[in-house]
């Protein structure tokens, strides 16, 4: 076939304009997808994320504030939960399991959050998957020992044996440094939750911490729970929720996650739109580089056509090199994609503890290069069908 | 039969005052299968277009093109292309090479339009001018009696029925323009193919025993327009 070596040729004598035309294919594939990606795999991950948990009761307040304090642990703790309604819910007949966490320290930016050694025990997060310790042991409850989340272990250069001071609230200050010291006795493997990015301690040791009101020393910011059964939920949801006025009770907390991706729904249609647009225009340029390039061609053209090539050919010859600069840019485009996915999944790691895969399959991933294809196979049409029309004898010059 | 036959071909051209000028009108005209024939006429008397009409490039506006017993003039373009691919090979005078390709790549362009590609052969062609050591330069690497020999071989590697050539020495200085249309004469007999060569250089219609005034065959040149 005659028409790669057309192709080849044509792309090589206008090195420049194929490159720079194919590096815009590539920023705007390579956008297009990464919105795409981060898009529907934080939702996915988000609203599939519980810790192993269903539901979380804590103090009256919003559902959506009590799930990302108490299972992403982002945003203020909306108040306590008394020790006695902690010891209802965990002898509810409704309820498998119940773990209370307590919050309001830090470790130079990482939350310090308490609960029972049964987080670790008794929790699967994920089917079949518990959180399992890549070294040391789980905390004595009843010491002032830590187990540290593998991405903030990581973050502030702990290991099994060393020591630190907690610092009181949510925020590091570094003058609110607390008395007491914990002795880290173990760091949990990596397991892509919000966990990995927590220190967690006894939870008596948090409530007794120097400096926190004495009369909240049995409250608990919250309580995980998981459920017997699914319309357990629904019950205690008319419990809390439609007679009770004192507590929030949040079911299912996908459901809740799920309501607040579609409150920012439109940010995500925004860059969807930006994307799409970039795509558009970059496809236009492949239609300009080509046609503004037609002046110089026309005479090759006409040679080729001297030759013996058909009309037909031409045209094919000039589309299918369009869509070869669309092929070139979108296997580029999965170097611009890998990069943004790997800086935004840092970013989403380092503020929530989740992880974004970056080289997990999504369709985006066929269907952005081929729509690209195709968009410049598209735009390659109307510098085609000028060449279609070159006149041979007009453009074999000199005439005798 | 004649390889090449032209009766009553009429071609003309809208002239800047609007009006129709009449290039081309050669009541008869024949070609025999290997004959070399050299057409002597001076700049502007319509050689180019004469060719261009019998290679099918341009559309005869009446007349009949017949070219080894198919009539160019009835057949659509594609059919047309691919005639001009198959039996013709054209020589430009100003060579008309693809300069973004190989030497080696501009004579295989000579055969995929017609009989398709063969490597083999467009080496062994450009072997047979003496480029076999030039293969992979490019037109712009060579000198001008160079990529006269590369258009000669990339005419007659399709081993064409027919050759065009159009000043094919005008570009060259006389030692390789005598070379030139040495290897281009030679060639031609060499691959059985017949020469139709134009030009207004005495130098070159001397070496030739067969040569006619494009003054006789075209009437259009006396000056008549329609």
């Amino acid at each position: 076939m005659i028409l790669p070596l057309l192709i080849r040729r044509s792309l090589r004598q206008h090195l420049l304009s194929t490159v720079i035309t194919a590096l815009s294919i590539a920023l705007a594939g390579g956008l297009l997808m990464a919105v795409w990606v981060v898009k529907v795999q934080s939702q996915t991950t988000f609203t599939q994320v519980n810790t192993g948990f269903d539901a979380v009761l804590g103090a009256r307040g919003s559902k959506l504030q009590l799930v990302l304090n108490a299972i992403f642990h982002l945003e203020a703790s909306p108040g306590n939960v008394a020790a006695a309604d902690y010891e209802f819910i965990k002898r509810h007949p409704a309820v498998k399991l119940a773990v209370p966490i307590a919050v309001g320290d830090n470790l130079r930016g990482f939350r310090i959050v308490g609960t029972a050694p049964e987080f670790f025990s008794e929790v699967e997060y994920a089917p079949g998957r518990r959180f399992g310790l890549a070294a040391g042991k789980v905390f004595d409850s009843t010491t002032k020992e830590a187990v540290l989340g593998s991405f903030a272990a990581r973050k502030l250069g702990l290991n099994v044996g060393d020591i630190f001071h907690p610092f009181h609230g949510l925020v590091y200050d570094e003058k609110n440094q607390h008395a007491e010291t914990y002795t880290v006795t173990g760091i949990l493997a990596p397991s892509n939750t919000p966990v990995d990015k927590v220190i967690w301690i006894p939870i008596h040791g948090l409530q007794t911490m120097s400096g926190h009101d004495p009369r909240a020393a049995t409250d608990v910011s919250a309580v995980l729970i998981q459920l017997k059964s699914p319309t357990a939920g629904f019950m205690l949801d008319l419990m809390y929720n439609k007679q009770g006025n004192r507590l929030t009770f949040a079911y299912p907390v996908g459901a809740i996650m799920a309501e607040l991706f579609n409150k920012i729904g439109w940010f995500d249609q925004v860059l969807t739109l930006i994307a799409y647009l970039v795509a558009f225009v970059s496809t236009l340029g492949v239609l300009v580089a080509i046609y503004n390039s037609m002046a110089a061609r026309r005479r090759d053209i006409a040679i080729l056509r001297a030759l013996g090539a058909h009309r037909g050919t031409i045209f094919s010859a000039i589309v299918l090199e369009a869509a070869v600069i669309g092929l070139l840019g979108m296997l580029a485009a999965f170097v611009v994609y890998g990069g943004i996915v790997t800086g935004v999944a840092v970013i989403i790691r380092a503020q929530t503890g989740v992880l974004l895969e970056a080289w997990i399959f999504s369709p985006v991933m066929l269907w952005a290069p081929a729509g690209m294809i195709a968009l410049c196979a598209l735009g390659g049409l109307v510098p085609a069908w000028k060449a279609y029309r070159t006149d041979i004898a007009d453009n074999l010059v000199p005439v005798s | 039969m004649p390889l090449l036959s032209l009766s009553s071909l009429q071609k003309s051209f809208v002239s800047p005052d609007g009006g129709r000028k009449l290039i081309v009108d050669v009541p008869s005209f024949s070609l025999e299968a290997g004959q070399q024939l050299a057409l002597r006429g001076e700049s502007g008397s319509g050689k180019t277009t004469f060719l261009h009409l019998i290679a099918g490039i341009l559309a005869a506006d009446r007349g009949a093109i017949e070219l080894d017993g198919r009539d160019m003039a009835a057949l659509g373009e594609p059919a047309r292309d691919r005639l001009r691919a198959e039996k013709i090979g054209y020589i430009f005078q100003t060579f008309n090479l693809l300069q973004g390709y190989s030497c080696l790549e501009n004579v295989l362009l000579g055969m995929a339009f017609g009989s398709g590609i063969d490597r083999s052969r467009a080496t062994a062609m450009l072997q047979r001018v003496g480029l076999d050591h030039r293969l992979d330069h490019l037109p712009r690497q060579l000198s001008t009696g160079q990529q006269q020999r590369v258009v000669v071989a990339r005419a007659l590697v399709n081993r064409p029925k027919l050759v065009l050539a159009d000043e094919p020495t005008g570009n060259l200085d006389h030692r390789n323009g005598w070379e030139a249309l040495a290897l281009i004469r030679e060639a031609c007999r060499e691959n059985g193919a017949a020469l139709l060569l134009v030009s207004h250089d005495p130098v070159v219609l001397a070496a030739f025993e067969d040569v006619r005034e494009f003054a006789d065959l075209n009437q259009a040149c006396t000056g008549v327009t329609s």
